[in-house]
């Protein structure tokens, strides 16, 4: 894992003090809400409908077991004990007093963590592969290029005042885990025919009201180049992209408005002229963070025997772990979706009995998911039972790993200023609804967003659900067929939408379909791709 | 015209009024330009010579193009003045003057502590811009 060095730390360390000194202004009637607004939105503070909401970045999803445990004992310290965990890896605290605020920035600043950036019209935090460094297939561990582009990035003079805000994510296999293509930029670690690696980059993806597949616009940029690459991206959407209406602001719409082609021929015109200006880092310190990623000690000779006797463990070993490239080692999967409850939610007391198994089991590691679960990256097979019965004990081992109980949803009206209608209550009802028949139904990743900023990933879910406004009343429109993996694509509305009831009802049809249509080994998905809407609408509007 | 609360250079000031861009390239004799968030700065590369004085204006402090005029400037040569003016806030100074600005003319003047404060708020910087400080990469390999 990445370890500050005094220049990374005096760097939080300032920004605390910045920080505090803004609220003290705001507190002591300096500052206007108004003049405050952008100050504390940079600081990832929001202001939502009952309280102050504050969002702290996890670069790349990674953390450490003192990490981890700094953040339950902010739950309990400045929440209500709770912490929720989000689609960018990161964890939100809705309940928070602004008077606080900055202490809570000093302690994540004692534990190397910061709220830098995960707001405003920036480059927020970098997002990547849930299980970097430890996944069978990949290339290299692609971690050690976000970080470059995270100290790039942070506080970057030209680009803190964007036409909107600015999601990057890197990846480094083809199993493309982190919903690349749906992001501002996705980068690709790949390697050229002559054996080197390098960058492939994919610009103007995105979700939101106007979703869009990024476009590969160079797909092989030297390593020696690629944040100069990226200031060049930037560049041009900082000049050229749209500011006269917030919808149509995101680089999404200027490369699509200007055309890939011509997006293309003015960044490489401007990275052309970048590299004269001597703005990349040495290739010494890609080395320098590379050297702090490199593999924990993992024994060798272990056996990859499981013991499956207890029942209950069988189906979580089947469900919830993933190969790991180690032999007797396993990727543990830790759901944040039992049934009926609050996706993503966990309490003070869960996460730190994650950062003690971390600490235990797993060399000291955690990962956020962008499917808002946690993930123990390097576990022994041999340690499996062990850590299941701590988290069997601790509402942790529901064996729902992307099945329909494994939702992924926004914080929507129940929190969220901008929703306008809640995506909690849906998640939980449909949750209790299918959970009898989640394993007879395998595969199927459900997203629901409150509005139409799709937060909440709708466009990408095999089922997607989007809350809508409808004359004053809450209403969900059902998607099918989205997907945000290497086969990304996005969802197609099935028809009118439905009441609260109406929606929990349309997605029970919608599966009962799907299992009276699947052939052989089939997952929803690929099921709905065989056989188009045209069953699934019959089932639902008859 | 709003005063210039800060000028970071020793020359004189110029005394003449900023043209705008588009009738910068015809006005052979003109030596100060303003340019607006939706101009191009590339278009004022040709005449650098003899450009004593370039006001970038932010009409709304959000408006971000100024801080790419202003490098872009900067990278291509240019010495003279390049002045901040509109909605400059205690906020932003510290990320214009790493893009290459020197002087400061703010609708509503900054508080001289908090500016003070801002200037000197980060002791180093991640990334190298046309401001002549190092990158820490920079000090790490040194």
């Amino acid at each position: 894992m990445y370890k500050y060095d005094q220049y990374d730390q005096a760097m939080v360390d300032a920004r605390v003090e910045e920080f505090r000194d803004q609220v003290r202004r705001r507190l002591e009637g300096h500052l206007s809400e108004e003049a405050f607004r952008p100050l504390r939105l940079m600081n990832g503070l929001y202001l939502q409908l009952h309280a102050y909401m504050l969002r702290v970045a996890i670069p790349y999803g990674t953390l450490s077991g003192a990490q981890m445990r700094m953040l339950g004992h902010i739950a309990d310290k400045y929440d209500r004990g709770y912490g929720h965990f989000t689609t960018r890896q990161n964890i939100q605290y809705n309940w928070i007093k602004l008077e606080e605020a900055p202490d809570i920035l000093a302690d994540l600043a004692s534990v190397e963590m910061h709220a830098i950036q995960t707001s405003g019209n920036c480059i927020r935090n970098t997002t990547s592969d849930q299980y970097a460094g430890a996944a069978a297939d990949e290339l290299v561990d692609p971690r050690p290029y976000a970080e470059l582009i995270r100290q790039w990035s942070t506080f970057h003079p030209e680009f803190s005042f964007l036409p909107r805000k600015f999601k990057m994510a890197v990846i480094a296999s083809d199993t493309d885990r982190a919903a690349m293509r749906l992001h501002d930029i996705g980068i690709q670690i790949v390697r050229n025919a002559a054996g080197d690696l390098g960058a492939a980059f994919y610009v103007g993806g995105g979700m939101g009201r106007t979703p869009m597949i990024a476009p590969c616009i160079n797909s092989f940029v030297p390593l020696d180049q690629f944040i100069t690459y990226a200031e060049a991206c930037l560049r041009v959407y900082n000049r050229h992209g749209r500011r006269d209406n917030k919808y149509k602001a995101r680089i999404k719409i200027l490369v699509h408005e200007l055309g890939k082609d011509e997006y293309t021929r003015q960044v490489e015109a401007e990275f052309a002229h970048l590299l004269t200006q001597n703005i990349e880092p040495p290739t010494a310190e890609l080395e320098r963070i590379k050297a702090q990623f490199v593999d924990p000690p993992f024994e060798t000779g272990l056996s990859d025997e499981i013991d499956r006797s207890d029942p209950d463990f069988a189906l979580w070993v089947d469900n919830n772990t993933v190969a790991h490239k180690a032999p007797g080692y396993a990727v543990a999967v830790i759901s944040l979706k039992p049934v009926g409850a609050i996706p993503g939610d966990a309490s003070g007391d869960q996460i730190r009995v994650m950062a003690d198994l971390a600490e235990r089991y797993s060399f000291d590691e955690l990962r956020v998911t962008h499917a808002q679960n946690i993930v123990l990256p390097h576990v022994r097979k041999a340690d499996l039972y062990a850590l299941w019965q701590v988290l069997d004990a601790n509402g942790l081992a529901t064996a729902n790993l992307d099945q329909i109980g494994d939702i992924i949803a926004c914080p929507g009206l129940d929190y969220c200023t901008l929703a306008n209608a809640r995506s909690i209550p849906i998640a939980q009802k449909i949750s209790e609804r299918m959970a009898a028949r989640e394993q007879e139904i395998g595969e199927l990743k459900l997203k629901i967003s409150g509005c139409i900023n799709a937060c909440g990933h709708h466009h990408a879910g095999h089922i997607g659900i989007l809350g809508v406004d409808r004359k004053g009343i809450e209403n969900y429109q059902l998607l099918l067929g989205g997907s945000e993996g290497a086969d990304c694509s996005l969802g197609t509305i099935t028809g009118p939408g439905f009441d609260e009831s109406g929606i929990v009802d349309a997605v029970e049809r919608v599966t009962n379909r799907y299992l009276s249509e699947r052939q052989q080994g089939e997952r929803f998905l690929d099921t709905y791709r065989r056989i188009g809407m045209a069953p699934f609408k019959e089932a639902i509007y008859g | 015209m709003v005063d210039v609360q800060y000028r970071f250079r020793s020359d004189e000031p110029v005394a003449d009024p900023a043209v705008t861009v588009d009738s910068f390239g015809e006005q052979t004799n003109a030596a100060a330009v303003r340019i607006e968030p939706g101009d191009d700065a590339r278009d004022l590369l040709p005449f650098l010579d003899r450009l004593q004085l370039v006001e970038v204006n932010f009409p709304v402090f959000g408006d971000g193009r100024g801080y790419s005029a202003a490098r872009i400037l900067r990278e291509a040569g240019y010495q003279g003045e390049l002045r901040a003016v509109g909605d400059v806030l205690v906020d932003q100074i510290a990320y214009m003057r790493r893009c290459g600005f020197d002087a400061f003319a703010p609708d509503v003047p900054l508080e001289p502590a908090d500016a003070e404060a801002a200037w000197n708020r980060y002791g180093d910087v991640y990334q190298p811009t046309v401001d002549g400080r190092s990158a820490i990469w920079a000090k790490r390999h040194g």
